[in-house]
């Protein structure tokens, strides 16, 4: 018996089981100050559907070797840059996310080859050089947004009718229409089917990647490369093929993202958008060589819920309004965790 | 040279890592002033005997070992390296510890440079602040690279020399400490060129006859016949010889060092065998360029359902033929199997022209560690020939999903056919044994149906029991799916016993091709290249 219990807590994970433990922590304390359990739910998971997708961008290249996409803001920018075109023709609902999609995807492929071909270049220094590629793209990207050539006068800057606006409002494009697809009550919890769906969708069509045969060359490669090319695995082209499926990814993630938030944000805000997507999958139990479908919705929940529920359980308990560095503490304290356990965590 | 006073003994060492015997009641000693040659083949129990010398931290964490060592007829116990330095014991390591920004001086003096005192050292009494005394300093260098007759500029930086002046700079820096009187050259001429070569051996007589003791370890025979005293010969942790240096010719340490007993098994008999009339692989001047490993204009042929082995003493080639043919190094040259030109430098379309490849570095090159076994075994026919995927979609292979049933199947028929030990086809392979893994490698090549099988080095590092298990399988896919097999193996004695021919590889190129009860002389003076015969 004894000997089952260290079995199961060594496949979890002691970090886990802290966070989760941490969790079921605030809920009781929620519940003890009166505060609403089933609408915290309700707000974690749609924060779990939101990102879940961003997380999911983390598994191809850690997979083939490349480690952790800290150049997410490519992707993340192929993905606004898809759907501020939808936005200008005008499309709203399904059509103006599906048309965001359709054109982020071939964007992203681009963008995903040519951040390829760099890293390559760099073998060995992924990580860091990502970090500041993406940096370096939302700089630039700032003075496109400026420049671009969007004549919708929702989302031009009202005054001098040039350049885009910081914050735009989805509200008559495609916002929330996964939040409101096929919402359902589940003991005074909202669930929304159409977004958790699609979310899931996503984990599905990933899992089933990595047991075709390009997937399954894409893990040779990324444990041994040495035995891949044995196996006729051409490495650098796998790598490739990793990198270009996290941009992708990434671009989707962020148009989803967005769906949900209800606005688009440009300029600096895709900045920092790697790290939270970097720390739910290590807090998920991934290492830096291994991750599965399983360390994203796990790791996705994990953080997602603890970002949404600690903040007002403690401005609650503290009875003073510490939000913003409530929330700066908690966010970043749990990044910080989760970058020391690059190793899997166990 | 006087024989009487010994510097340094080594009486009856035995050494085991975890129940396995590397060292067996070896003894070695030293005269001052003498050059003492330790050759032995790979895995011999050179590098242990120098640790146990050393007092490396490796050896006592594994237990310690048992016999003694004597320095000046005194027992002592060396338990660190920094023990051993102050006995009098200098190392020159085979690779280079140097900064190659310092200068050649401050390599040599590193925290051992002579000082001057300053005012703020004297205030604080801090040896730390001591100013260094630079001439000093230079003098010490000089004379050390002088001792070695080098003439390079002392205040040069290390970054930039050549390779070879930077393995006497790592020599100078042993010479240049007073109380060395031992010295210890694990294979200083493996990254040397000829003519550095000849330069070392030449420092090393000067050495010696100013009086240290040097105790010298190669596989380069010439070497050890040009400046030897004594010659020692290891192999499989024991001592088999001790050799004055006017009873001592190459051959006959050839001979010493692969020379094993070789039990005769019977084979099971073929109904034809093999001949020079049914060629299944030609190999025309093959040019491999694996470090370490080079092959330099090798040209072979191999007859169709024979047991070729390739042999040869270690860093001549034998192990490049091989992976330059599958792809894994860059090569040049030309293959052909029946007529049928192979492409060099591409894996994939060398697994689609029926040959594979069990590799030497099992865990480095032939395995997927953490992932289980039915996927080791069928990730490379999966990849290079479409197997277990299912049938859709046609147009695009690359998307076809895993069969797991007929992969699981697959590999249930193998665990049972090759009788590999584990919990299940699940089971990672990390978890499983040396002998276990070697057959899970086997099993992955077999997946692929190969006309043509290159086996590297296949009894590397397991037990003998599972030696004895792995050799018979390859006879018995040999004799019973009639695959073509090219063994190559530093165990002299297990190519003996399961090939039809032992071809031997000297500097890169075939030496020979011996039949396997070929005397121990006629094979020791091959890998020494003293001869070359024409193929039998």
């Amino acid at each position: 018996m004894a000997h089952r219990l260290r079995q199961t807590v060594e496949h979890i994970g002691v970090p886990r089981l802290m966070i989760a433990g941490f969790l079921v922590i605030i809920f009781v304390i929620a519940y003890l100050t009166d505060m609403s359990v089933p609408q915290l739910i309700t707000d974690s998971l749609v924060r779990v559907g939101m990102n879940g997708i961003l997380v999911l961008a983390m598994v191809p290249t850690i997979s083939c070797g490349v480690g952790l996409n800290f150049g997410l803001p490519l992707g993340v920018l192929s993905g606004l840059v898809g759907a501020l075109i939808s936005m200008e023709m005008g499309l709203a609902g399904f059509a103006g996310l599906l048309a965001a999609i359709a054109f982020a995807v071939p964007i992203a492929v681009v963008v995903g080859y040519l951040y390829a071909l760099l890293l390559e270049s760099v073998k060995g220094q992924e990580m860091m050089v990502g970090t500041y590629v993406g940096f370096s793209t939302v700089a630039v990207m700032c003075v496109f947004w400026l420049m671009a050539p969007f004549k919708n006068p929702e989302l031009i800057w009202a005054i001098g009718g040039k350049g885009l606006r910081f914050t735009l409002t989805l509200g008559n494009h495609f916002g929330k229409v996964l939040n409101n697809f096929a919402v359902f009550q589940l003991f005074g919890v909202k669930i929304s089917a159409g977004l958790m769906g699609f979310f899931l969708l996503f984990c599905l069509l990933i899992y089933l990647f990595y047991r075709t045969k390009v997937g399954i060359a894409m893990l040779a490669a990324g444990a041994n490369p040495v035995f891949a090319r044995s196996a006729g695995i051409e490495v650098r082209r796998m790598k490739a093929v990793g990198v270009v499926l996290s941009t992708v990814l990434a671009a989707i993630g962020i148009i989803v993202y967005a769906q949900s938030y209800g606005f688009l944000q440009l300029y600096m805000a895709p900045l920092m958008m790697a790290f939270p997507a970097v720390a739910a999958i290590l807090i998920g139990g991934a290492s830096l060589q291994r991750a599965t479908i399983f360390n994203v919705i796990i790791g996705t929940v994990l953080f997602q819920t603890l970002l949404t529920t600690a903040l007002p359980v403690t401005s609650r308990v503290i009875q003073g309004d510490i939000s913003e560095v409530a929330r700066l503490i908690i966010s970043n304290g749990m990044i910080l965790y989760a970058l020391t356990r690059s190793t899997g965590g166990k | 040279m006087e024989r009487a006073r010994r510097v340094l003994e080594m009486k009856g060492i035995t050494k085991q890592y975890f129940g396995n015997t590397v060292l067996n009641d070896v003894s070695i000693d030293l005269c001052p002033g003498e050059i003492h040659a330790l050759v032995g083949e790979n895995g011999a129990g050179k590098s242990t005997l120098m640790n146990i010398l050393f007092g490396m931290p490796v050896i006592h964490s594994t237990g310690g070992f048992s016999g003694e060592i004597l320095i000046d007829g005194e027992k002592v116990e060396l338990l660190s390296p920094a023990a051993a330095m102050q006995a009098g014991i200098g190392m020159v390591h085979q690779e280079f510890m140097l900064l190659p920004g310092f200068t050649i001086t401050e390599n040599i003096k590193l925290n051992r440079e002579p000082t001057r005192k300053n005012a703020l050292s004297k205030l604080l009494r801090s040896e730390f602040l001591d100013y260094l005394d630079i001439p000093t300093m230079r003098k010490d260098a000089r004379t050390a690279l002088d001792r070695l007759d080098l003439s390079i500029d002392e205040w040069l930086p290390v970054a930039g020399l050549p390779v070879g002046y930077m393995q006497f700079i790592e020599i100078a820096r042993e010479v240049d400490k007073k109380e060395v009187r031992i010295l210890v050259f694990d294979e200083p001429t493996a990254v040397l060129t000829e003519t550095e070569a000849d330069r070392l051996l030449g420092s090393l007589r000067r050495l010696a006859a100013d009086g240290i003791a040097i105790l010298f370890i190669t596989h380069r025979l010439d070497e050890v016949m040009a400046v030897a005293d004594r010659i020692t010969v290891l192999r499989d942790g024991e001592t088999v010889a001790m050799l004055n240096r006017d009873e001592a010719v190459v051959e006959r340490i050839a001979e010493l060092m692969v020379g094993r007993k070789v039990e005769k098994v019977e084979l099971p008999p073929r109904d034809t065998d093999p001949s020079d009339k049914d060629i299944a692989l030609t190999i025309n001047d093959l040019l491999v360029d694996m470090p370490g490993e080079m092959v330099r204009g090798l040209s072979l042929s191999v007859r169709r359902g024979e047991i070729l082995g390739i042999g040869g003493l270690a860093g001549h080639g034998k192990l490049g033929i091989a992976n330059g043919i599958m792809g894994l190094y860059s090569a040049a040259g030309r293959v052909s199997k029946n007529g049928d030109n192979i492409p060099l430098n591409a894996p994939d379309q060398v697994l689609l022209k029926g040959l594979a490849f069990v590799s030497e570095d099992r865990r480095g090159v032939g395995l997927l560690l953490n992932e289980p076994i039915d996927r080791n075994i069928g990730v490379t026919a999966m990849q290079a020939q479409h197997k277990f995927l299912r049938p859709w979609p046609h147009f695009l292979p690359a998307l076809r999903l895993e069969n797991r049933g007929e992969l699981r199947a697959y590999a249930e028929e193998m665990i049972r056919k090759l009788d590999i030990r584990c919990l299940g086809p699940n089971q990672p392979v990390r978890s499983l044994s040396g002998g276990n893994q070697q057959k899970v490698c086997v099993a992955k090549a077999l997946a692929l149906e190969p006309e043509i099988l290159f086996v590297s080095e296949p009894t590397r590092g397991i037990d003998v029991g599972a030696k004895r298990l792995v050799l018979d399988l390859l006879v018995r896919l040999n004799r019973e799916h009639n695959v073509t097999i090219i063994m190559t193996s530093s165990e002299l004695g297990e190519l003996r016993k399961i090939c039809d021919r032992v071809a031997i590889v000297y500097r890169g190129r075939l030496a020979g091709i011996l039949p396997p009860d070929a005397s121990d002389a006629e094979f020791g003076l091959m890998m020494a290249g003293r001869v070359r015969k024409e193929a039998i």
